[in-house]
């Protein structure tokens, strides 16, 4: 049991792991839990488990670091697999992959700081607000919470946005704002689970922080799609496999007026009492303690598949 | 694979720990979610809450906290206390106490007080579970929700949370170099007038402010004191840092000029002997005073008996003003080399206070730097701080931080410093480059040894 780390999302990993941990324990596995740190390789090597299973969010644990160091201790870990990780951590990468695929995902730029530093990019940014109008959307391209997330609503507001993206990550995003409904779609082993809708109050509609706090955010599961879902599952399917996810996943959509657009992918979603895959998974009659076995399940299969595959 | 393997609503009544938590649905949310209190959803920030936690890293140079140094306190006195009332007291020591405190230790607060020249009736004290406790009774007894409140901007963090829970309506009014601004006070409570509205309160740390590390001036406390009085207004006196003077000439408390009418005075052991013991006190008149008895014993009947027998025994050593001294000795240097640490580190745009007392500093960067977002860069230069937004009820003091230096080594203040420097200055950097701005606005000159003019209004 992974959990923990150094990263900015480490409360909410523990919560995860905690989480996880109670209901593998309750299914009669004997849990290891380890809090990710320089220690980990040593832990990992003394006590051989037979499947890890990886409750970390954000960088270190979902970017494929920590997926790479199982790969070569041989390990089988459960959620997708180093290339997934590192294409879904990085919203920018995660954006190429879904344009190549034909994924519809709303109109972006993206910079790095020495873009800024050294090659006069500021140049570029009255041309960049013109083409994608605003409001706009600006956040780090790594990470997965509501940390550095800022809307600017005119170019003044940008430069001061810009800069709160990049005190998270060298790289960042401004992508179009897109108005609509907003909806989690998750899956387990390539199939989605019933869709869950956030309603933020009226006052907090600009504010990402919202979205993780119970009671300023109203959650709806399963959403009513009405004629789009069809749509909406589509569109996770093919950003599932676009970015090559493995085991489970969670795909945030907006649902506007020109049908889906795809936000950005979590490798390994919140576990949490008050995350949105348990709630997806629990609308589609599973358990949560089901959900764990299942993703161990998977873990354990896909590592026999790859022994099979190795030679001789 | 998705057939239902559970139906929902048929699990077994879960028993042990670990099953009550793994059962918690997300309808059992919603459930709650129903049921909380609308103040719940005053609660802070989450990101920001994950943020101060990992503050308490120990690679992390934390100068966020509000922690007096404990150290030196002499463990082989702490121990001699503690055996003596065991010996001579155990069955009184473990037991309830009144609710408004006992006399013992009553003598010792003041004694503390009349240090600030100050000398309350005992029956005008009521002995609280630490300095927070008495701000949480004031607030349990005088606010409604909707109440207009007024403190300062910034105000002490810890305040925001209590006056919010009790639904108040937070109003805040800036300070200068002289403190509150006593001239916005009396024209926001006439604009509160005018819309049939007082305020409850005047929450005020007029001494070694926290936050804001200004001390209000002689002449505004006349005049907060004589403004209260005009108009009938309470003030909410917060004095916990006021023995901790480096330099300067103390002026005298509101509790003090008022004599006790219209302020209401709240005092701590926290920070002049230890925060652990959770000993603090208020004073206020009669007809209030029997409201927050009440209120006290709803909340926790008696604060703790051991915590009070201990200050009756460490008083009676009468060695407390030392142990006093020797912290403001300690203090002091330290208070110098964060003062150091920022003339050389922080860039010219930067401002900050320079304290004559007490725990903190309020350094404010220019407005484009939001302090939140600084320091999840901070963090990963392992240095801490408080972000200027938490001690605002209204989104206000966004580029401001607060700075700790009671907790910290000297060498530490100064690494710390430097490294929240460095981020800093790649922020202004990066802006520059981002906004083709390359000429340097520098702030008034700071002159060395003065009190910098007190930011204003953040224009976030």
């Amino acid at each position: 049991m992974l959990k923990g780390g150094r990263g900015l999302e480490r409360q909410v990993s523990l919560r995860s792991g905690a989480r996880v941990e109670d209901a593998l324990g309750s299914l009669g596995h004997d849990v290891i839990p380890i809090d990710v740190g320089a220690g980990l390789v040593a832990k990992l090597k003394a006590e051989r488990p037979d499947v890890a299973f990886i409750a970390l969010h954000g960088v270190g644990g979902e970017d494929g670091t920590v997926q790479e160091l199982l790969e070569i201790l041989r390990i089988p870990y459960t959620g997708p697999g180093v290339r997934a990780c590192m294409r879904s951590i990085d919203k920018v990468a995660a954006k190429h992959e879904l344009r190549a695929a034909e994924v519809p995902t709303p109109d972006f730029a993206a910079f790095n700081a020495l873009a800024f530093r050294e090659l006069g990019a500021a140049e570029t940014l009255e041309q960049i607000e013109a083409t994608l109008g605003f409001p706009l959307v600006i956040k780090p391209a790594a990470g997965g919470s509501s940390l550095g997330v800022r809307f600017a609503a005119s170019a003044d507001e940008v430069p001061q946005a810009l800069v709160a993206a990049f005190s998270y990550d060298d790289r960042v995003l401004i992508e179009r704002h897109v108005e609509g409904r907003e909806l989690a779609v998750s899956l387990l082993s390539g199939i989605t689970l019933p869709a869950v809708e956030a309603k933020p109050r009226e006052e907090d509609r600009f504010s990402y922080e919202a979205r993780y706090e119970i009671g300023r955010t109203e959650y709806i599961c399963p959403a009513d799609l009405g004629a789009a879902e069809g749509l909406v599952i589509d569109a996770a399917l093919r950003t599932w496999d676009a970015l090559g996810f493995d085991g489970f996943g969670r795909v945030d959509i907006i649902l506007g007026e020109d049908g889906p657009q795809v936000l950005e992918a979590n490798a390994i979603p919140g576990l949490t009492d008050t995350s949105l895959l348990p709630m997806a998974a629990e609308a589609a009659g599973i358990s949560f303690e089901r959900l764990c076995e299942r993703l161990i399940e998977l873990a354990l299969e896909r590592d026999g598949a790859r022994s099979m595959d190795a030679p001789a | 694979m998705t057939e239902p393997s559970e139906r929902p609503g048929s699990a077994p009544i879960p028993t042990t720990r670990s099953q009550r938590r793994s059962h918690t649905r997300a309808r059992d949310l919603v459930r709650y979610a129903d049921l909380f209190a609308d103040r719940t959803k005053v609660m802070r920030s989450s990101a920001m809450r994950d943020l101060m936690e990992i503050t308490a890293r120990p690679e992390v140079i934390s100068l966020a906290g509000g922690l007096p140094d404990t150290s030196t306190f002499p463990p082989q006195s702490f121990a001699a206390q503690m055996t003596r009332i065991a010996q001579e007291s155990s069955a009184e020591a473990l037991q309830y106490g009144p609710t408004e405190g006992f006399e013992r230790t009553k003598d010792c607060i003041r004694e503390v007080m009349r240090a600030e020249g100050m000398d309350p009736d005992p029956d005008d004290i009521i002995i609280t579970t630490g300095g927070q406790q008495a701000i949480d009774l004031v607030a349990k007894i005088l606010i409604n929700p909707g109440d207009p409140v007024i403190c300062e901007g910034p105000t002490y963090p810890g305040a925001v949370p209590v006056f919010c829970a009790y639904e108040a309506d937070v109003h805040q009014i800036e300070m200068d170099e002289e403190g509150l601004r006593v001239d916005l006070l009396a024209e926001k409570v006439d604009r509160l007038e005018r819309e049939g509205r007082r305020p409850k309160f005047i929450y005020t740390v007029p001494t070694f402010h926290n936050p804001g590390g200004v001390t209000m001036s002689a002449e505004r406390r006349a005049q907060l004191v004589a403004l209260a009085r005009e108009r009938e207004l309470l003030v909410i006196e917060d004095n916990p840092y006021g023995l901790l003077r480096y330099e300067g000439q103390a002026s005298d408390p509101l509790y003090k000029l008022d004599g006790g009418d219209y302020v209401i005075y709240l005092g701590t052991f926290s920070k002049i002997l230890s925060p652990g013991i959770r000993l603090g006190w208020l004073c206020a008149p009669p007809p209030v005073m029997e409201k927050v008895v009440l209120g006290k014993q709803a909340s926790d009947l008696c604060t703790s008996t051991l915590a009070q027998y201990f200050v009756a025994e460490y008083f009676g050593e009468g060695r407390w003003r030392e142990y006093i001294h020797d912290l403001c000795s300690i203090y002091r240097r330290r208070r110098d080399a964060m003062l150091d640490a920022l003339r050389r580190h922080f860039p010219e745009e930067a401002t900050w206070t320079e304290p004559e007392g007490g725990l903190f500093l309020w350094a404010t960067l220019p407005s484009y730097i939001d302090t939140t977002d600084l320091l999840a860069k901070a963090l990963r230069e392992n240095v801490a701080f408080v972000p200027g937004a938490a001690a605002f009820v209204d989104g206000r003091g966004g580029s401001s931080m607060r700075l700790n230096f009671s907790n910290s080594s000297e060498e530490e203040l100064h690494e710390g410093i430097e490294r929240i420097g460095n981020v800093v200055a790649e922020q202004v950097e990066l802006y520059r480059s981002i906004t083709g701005e390359h000429e340097v606005q520098p702030a008034p000159p700071a002159e060395p040894g003065s009190v910098l003019p007190f930011p204003p209004r953040d224009d976030r």
